[in-house]
């Protein structure tokens, strides 16, 4: 069970929260190229997923209907950090 | 145009058998669970008289495994000491005859999702390469307790698929087609068919999500988990295999593009061949030896009750609610659901599973009203983009993967281990797993396995 503090609503039960992946660094368009190709499928498909503090995004649906993004502990659900997307912590 | 799919009416009105259509294995063949027969010490052997003298005399029983050493060479080492691992460390000394192999488990024997799975068994899949390989794994399970000596408890209780929607009827029945034409018994039936099968069933249309129909498939069953780790485990001592618990591994030593050793907390040994079996940690492992692996762990919870009278028969899965409910030998109902709505290694158990799951549960069958839990706990699902296994050699030489098990590793796990090994032992990848390499995602040739139990997707 999480509970997120939201910058906007103030703290609330993860449950209003959808998960939406790990932040990690869209390629660029190079062209068509095998190589641009090579660099889209590991984007689409290898998403980290180690064991420690990660940066995600989330969505807050049942609430400000915002997206954030949130620094979670993968194996304890700890949160670190959590700011509106986008925007450095 | 006939009938439309619109009403559950439109269901071809097909025999329910509870006794199991002879499906391509049953015909004479005999495929026995590995290539040279199992032989376990004399004084080792599970049988009535072993039952009855020990009884009598109150004998120890002789232990299961035993304890080694760490070698500081291997031929094989194999990480991940639950079901997968021990099965392939099986099929490697049995079939291919390579028996210095060392488990290496950082916890006791299948303390992961070995131990935490709801120990469904099954064969209709929707993919052929899925029925295909899910249908050797139901024929291993059904030769294992014989074949291995050791009663893996395994019921052909029969699997009932529910559907509540037209959407969820077409597929079933896609399914059911796919499954004939591997002669795998596999059907459709409509409400009043489940109504005799699970009488408590609430099939009437006064529900949420009225019963519209369910997919049948009378081969699928339970086992009892811990058992057919406990027999992998046993056979791969019996024939050689090094069993290491509480040993964790902290690194794969990768020369060049070629593995070499492995690091461990108890040592560092030196192998050509390392397999990771793990579940859960795969990518963390994966990660060892620089391989990628396209996969997100999400928990996935369950919960029992406490044991009443035998009253459920087959095991009853709702996708549209995301449940599967089937009763243990003991009485015990277990529950699965979906997995968490987010990426995590947490195993602990949350309110809002329990009660989703209770709501839905009691939208089946009503009059479990009053049955308490009791206890939840949550696996690790590795999840991987199509639903399918990744099975088979990786980038770096010498570096095997046997992961992505996202929830179908348990009914998998003697076929997995089975192929594994071979993959290994001859260089060759198996037919059973062609479909299941890791270069599929770059080649984007996905095995999109909609049949699944990832009730969530």
């Amino acid at each position: 069970m999480l509970l997120i503090e939201c910058p906007h609503c103030g703290p609330r039960n993860g449950t209003e929260f959808t998960y939406s992946g790990k932040i990690q660094p869209r390629p660029v368009m190079k062209g068509s190229d095998f190589e641009a190709r090579a660099e889209w499928r590991r984007y689409l498909y290898e998403e980290d997923n180690f064991a420690g503090f990660a940066k995600e995004r989330w969505f807050h649906g049942n609430g400000c209907r915002k997206f954030l993004d949130i620094e979670r502990h993968s194996v304890t659900n700890e949160i670190s950090s959590v700011s509106p997307a986008g925007e450095a912590s | 145009m006939g009938k439309s799919y619109e009403h559950a009416d439109a269901a071809p009105k097909t025999r329910v058998s509870r006794i199991r259509l002879p499906t391509i294995h049953d015909q004479g063949t005999h495929l026995p669970t590995s290539k040279v027969p199992l032989r376990i010490p004399a004084g080792r052997k599970f049988s009535a008289l072993s039952l009855v003298r020990k009884g009598m005399t109150g004998g120890d029983w002789p232990l299961v495994w035993r304890h080694h050493e760490l070698a500081p060479t291997y031929d094989v080492v194999i990480v991940g000491g639950g079901l997968h691992g021990l099965a392939t460390a099986h099929y490697l000394a049995q079939n291919h005859g390579i028996a210095n192999v060392a488990v290496i488990e950082k916890s006791y024997i299948g303390s992961g999702g070995s131990g935490r799975n709801t120990a469904i068994i099954r064969s209709n899949y929707l993919t052929p390469e899925g029925v295909a390989f899910y249908n050797r794994s139901v024929q291993l399970f059904e030769q294992l307790s014989q074949d291995l000596n050791f009663n893996v408890m395994f019921e052909q209780r029969g699997h009932m698929t529910l559907a509540h929607s037209d959407a969820s009827l077409r597929t079933m029945r896609w399914r059911a087609e796919v499954n004939k034409v591997q002669g795998i018994d596999s059907q459709v039936i409509d409400p009043d068919e489940i109504a005799k099968l699970v009488p408590l069933m609430d099939v009437s249309a006064n529900t949420r999500y009225p019963i519209l129909g369910a997919l049948w498939h009378p081969p699928g069953g339970i086992a009892r988990h811990d058992a057919v780790v406990w027999t992998y485990a046993r056979s791969a001592d019996a024939a050689g295999v090094h069993l290491h618990m509480n040993t964790e591994v902290t690194g794969i030593e990768v020369k060049g593009d070629q593995v070499i050793g492995v690091q461990t907390s108890r040592g560092d040994i030196s192998t050509p061949i390392v397999i990771n079996c793990t579940a859960g940690w795969s990518s963390i492992i994966s990660d060892m030896a620089g391989v990628k692996m396209p996969i997100h762990t999400r928990p996935l919870q369950a919960a029992v009750t406490e044991p009443v009278k035998a009253f459920l028969d087959p095991v009853i899965v709702s996708g549209s609610l995301h449940v599967y409910v089937s009763q243990t030998a003991r009485g015990e109902l277990v529950f699965g659901a979906a997995t968490d709505p987010f990426a995590s290694y947490s195993t602990r158990g949350s309110l809002e599973f329990i009660e989703s799951l209770a709501g839905h549960v009691l939208q089946l069958m009503p009059s479990l009203a009053k049955m308490r839990l009791l206890r939840q706990w949550a696996g690790l699902c590795d999840m991987t983009p199509d639903f399918s296994p990744i099975i088979g050699p990786t980038p770096v030489g010498g570096f095997y993967v046997d992961v992505g098990w996202g929830t179908y590793g348990f009914k998998a796990g003697p076929v997995a281990g089975e192929q594994t090994a071979e993959a290994v032992a001859t260089g060759r990848i198996p037919e059973l797993i062609k479909a299941f390499q890791l270069d599929r995602f770059e080649k984007g040739a996905l095995t999109g396995e909609k049949g699944a139990a990832a009730v969530g997707h």
